[in-house]
């Protein structure tokens, strides 16, 4: 298929992707990351209204005894967050990282692509004329909104002359969603279910119950397991579709299953927590950084990375301005905003 | 300039027929207008209507025609004014297709700045309405003036692609600062920002008229005089600096003039987005691209859309509101879909 001279030049592509890749960094991030997480986690769950020792945190988990209220509080309302912070932030970053490589887009993510309104114009939906739907119901219905949000937009960017450049794909994306989002709001206006839907325009952990993660949960690590399975073709398929075919990857199927990846990923998030965007954006850009452009590691450093993030984000949303919360789609906007101007800036020459 | 261009007989044509166009969408105008005044959670029939315009009405009807609609319509037609010019205005400079205050973040830059005076000054009774457009102006300048220095590039100028990448970019942030600004709201007023985020044409009495109409008076009749500039810096910066016009300077002024339009509208019709983008493509189609048509065009098309999309939001789902930003948000980003999928780069 490839003539010689194409072959050593995927040869050449090959050898520098490698030299760019650093496992030893890689192993650091990884278990320094998992490390951090952890950490993160006991801080989180020891700060609150209820100030609670990090040694009640730890008894809570594992001597866990009805009778105290701290271990109560733990039990019920903080751990259930704090994991689901740590979900959702896995999930977005994996979602980014993934479309990242599949469509070489360095805007990629799935805030700035549509599936986020997408997914909450569904979950709006289901509120208006579903009430009462099981918690299991309401998540298909999530990755089915990803899945609209996401085919409008690519949709159009396929259909446009010139092709998906990079800028076509977010313009497409702020409009599908401007449309996404305004229909949601005539939805809630019109049903008076505004109240519960605020939360999810902002973004917010602070309602993820252990049912809504026990839900998830197969979902996201029948999805996680499959991007790792796919990471060596994502790796092919970020240096080039002719390379990858080249090498024998059948490039539709790849890019099939890490679509269907991607959705339930993005879709699973939003259902927890909200069009958060910018945290797909911000942690395989990081991660890339790190420990270089093999997929095999960005994916699981990307999962403990997002999950960090996310977990930080909503400490420090609680800790801002107590009582009240700041909504953590803000807080990582804040920073989102100008690391996504800094790589419109460089016109996304790297990935 | 004072001295009139000769016309050819095509020329004075489509002048001829470019003024019929511009005639029938102010008659159309007046329609809505009419329509409008008829569309509510209280009944009035077209001749009640005429009867009370007139002066002959109960005092009920007085009271609902004069204080709640007439005001509204009022604004409704001013806001898609000024946010179409302005809108054409931006898609002049900029010679980019896309360009519109609400993709380039100036709304939101406005929205914020109106946002922040209403959450350190939360009696909106007190409030000098007079004083929101010139915050929302400034507001919106400093936005632009952040965006224009973030997409500006050395050697390379501004990318319009980059340009509106950096408003996206840009909005999206504001966004996020008004989602925090908004937490510390009360709930009455947290219930008044929801809403005017959503875009909707809140300031309906006549103190918001007073207060939008001295800018879109003096502003619209200057960007129309500048017809000329504008089909000229539409040739590419080559041309125009090759035909002897100052560019830098007249964009300058132009982009002011774009920035106020947005700015004062916003202040009181909220986060009212793709008015400037499709009131200047649907006007473009219209009368052709020569500004001394277009700007008056795309001022009646977006006055029109306004206050056609405020009508719908009041009659569709009554007795509840939709906020005409929403209405226009459904017209406008397929609209937007639909230039963008055609614009080669």
């Amino acid at each position: 298929m490839s003539t010689p001279a194409e072959v050593s030049a995927e040869i050449e592509e090959l050898v520098k992707m490698k030299k760019h890749s650093h496992p030893i960094m890689a192993v650091i991030v990884l278990f320094g990351g998992m490390f951090a997480l952890l950490l993160a986690i006991g801080l989180s769950i020891s700060f609150g209204a209820a100030d609670i020792q990090l040694a009640t945190v730890w008894t809570a988990v594992f001597h866990f005894n009805p009778d105290i209220t701290q271990h109560q509080i733990i039990r019920e309302i903080r751990l259930p967050r704090v994991l689901g912070a740590a979900m959702v932030g896995a999930c977005f970053a994996v979602a980014g990282a993934l479309m990242q490589g599949m469509t070489r887009n360095p805007l990629a993510d799935s805030g700035l692509l549509g599936l986020n309104a997408g997914a909450a114009f569904m979950l709006a939906l289901c509120f208006a004329f579903l009430p009462g739907l099981s918690y299991m119901y309401v998540i298909m219905y999530s990755f089915l909104g990803a899945g609209l949000g996401v085919g409008i937009v690519y949709g159009v960017g396929s259909m446009s002359r010139g092709g998906l450049t990079p800028m076509r794909l977010v313009l497409a994306g702020a409009a599908v969603s401007a449309l996404l989002g305004a229909l949601s709001e005539g939805v809630a206006l019109y049903f008076r279910i505004g109240q519960d839907l605020a939360f999810w325009y902002a973004g917010g952990v602070s309602g993820t119950k252990w049912i809504h993660l026990q839900i998830m949960s197969p979902w996201i690590i029948a999805a996680m397991i499959g991007a790792v399975i796919l990471s060596r073709s994502i790796t092919l398929l970020s240096l080039g579709e002719e390379i990858s075919i080249g090498l024998g990857q059948r490039t539709k199927t790849i890019k099939f299953f890490g679509m269907i990846i991607v959705l339930i990923l993005a879709g699973a998030a939003v259902s927890v927590v909200g069009a958060v965007g910018f945290v797909g954006l911000i942690v395989p850009h990081l991660t890339r950084f790190l420990v270089g452009h093999d997929y095999r590691w960005i994916i699981p450093c990307s999962i403990v990375l997002g999950g960090l993030l996310v977990v930080l984000a909503d400490l420090a949303a609680r800790m801002i301005n107590p009582p009240y919360e700041t909504p953590i789609g803000a807080l990582i906007a804040l920073i989102g905003v100008p690391f996504f101007l800094y790589l419109a800036r460089k016109g996304g020459k790297e990935l | 300039m004072k001295d009139k261009p000769i016309m050819t007989e095509g020329q004075q044509k489509t002048k001829a027929r470019n003024l019929f166009v511009i005639s029938i969408l102010s008659l159309l105008i007046v329609v809505v207008f009419i329509i409008s005044m008829n569309t509510g959670f209280i009944k009035l029939s077209p001749l009640e209507v005429l009867r009370t315009l007139f002066g002959f009405g109960t005092d009920k009807q007085q009271l609902i025609l004069f204080e709640f609609r007439l005001p509204r319509i009022i604004i409704s037609i001013l806001v898609g004014m000024g946010l179409a010019v302005s809108g054409c205005i931006l898609q002049g400079i900029s010679r980019n297709a896309l360009a519109d205050p609400g993709i380039l973040g100036i709304n939101a830059g406005a929205g914020l700045a109106v946002m922040l005076f209403i959450s350190f000054f939360p009696s909106t009774t007190a409030t000098p309405v007079f004083l929101l457009p010139i915050l929302a102006f400034a507001g919106a300048g400093i936005t632009a003036i952040i965006i224009y220095t973030l997409a500006y590039k050395r050697h390379v100028g501004i990318s319009p692609m980059r340009l509106l990448l950096t408003g996206v970019a840009v909005a999206a942030g504001i966004s996020a600062a008004m989602i925090v600004l908004t937490l510390r709201l009360s709930p009455e007023n947290y219930q008044f920002v929801a809403t005017w985020l959503a875009g909707s044409i809140w300031g309906s009495n006549w103190k918001f008229v007073l207060s939008l109409l001295p800018w879109i008076v003096v502003l619209l009749p200057f960007v129309f005089s500048k017809a000329r500039v504008l089909n000229v810096l539409n040739l590419g910066d080559l041309t125009a600096t090759g035909l002897g016009a100052s560019i830098e300077k007249e964009r300058r002024v132009l982009l002011a003039a774009a920035v106020g339009l947005a700015g004062a509208s916003v202040s009181v019709s909220g986060g009212i987005g793709f008015v400037g983008l499709i009131g200047p493509h649907l006007a473009r189609q219209l009368v052709g691209s020569r500004h001394q048509f277009l700007l008056p065009a795309a001022a009646l098309t977006g006055g029109l859309l306004v206050l056609i999309a405020d009508t719908i939001g009041r009659w569709i789902l009554q007795p509840s509101e939709i906020p005409a930003g929403i209405v226009v948000a459904v017209i406008g980003a397929p609209y937007f879909l639909y230039l963008l999928s055609r614009l080669k780069d």
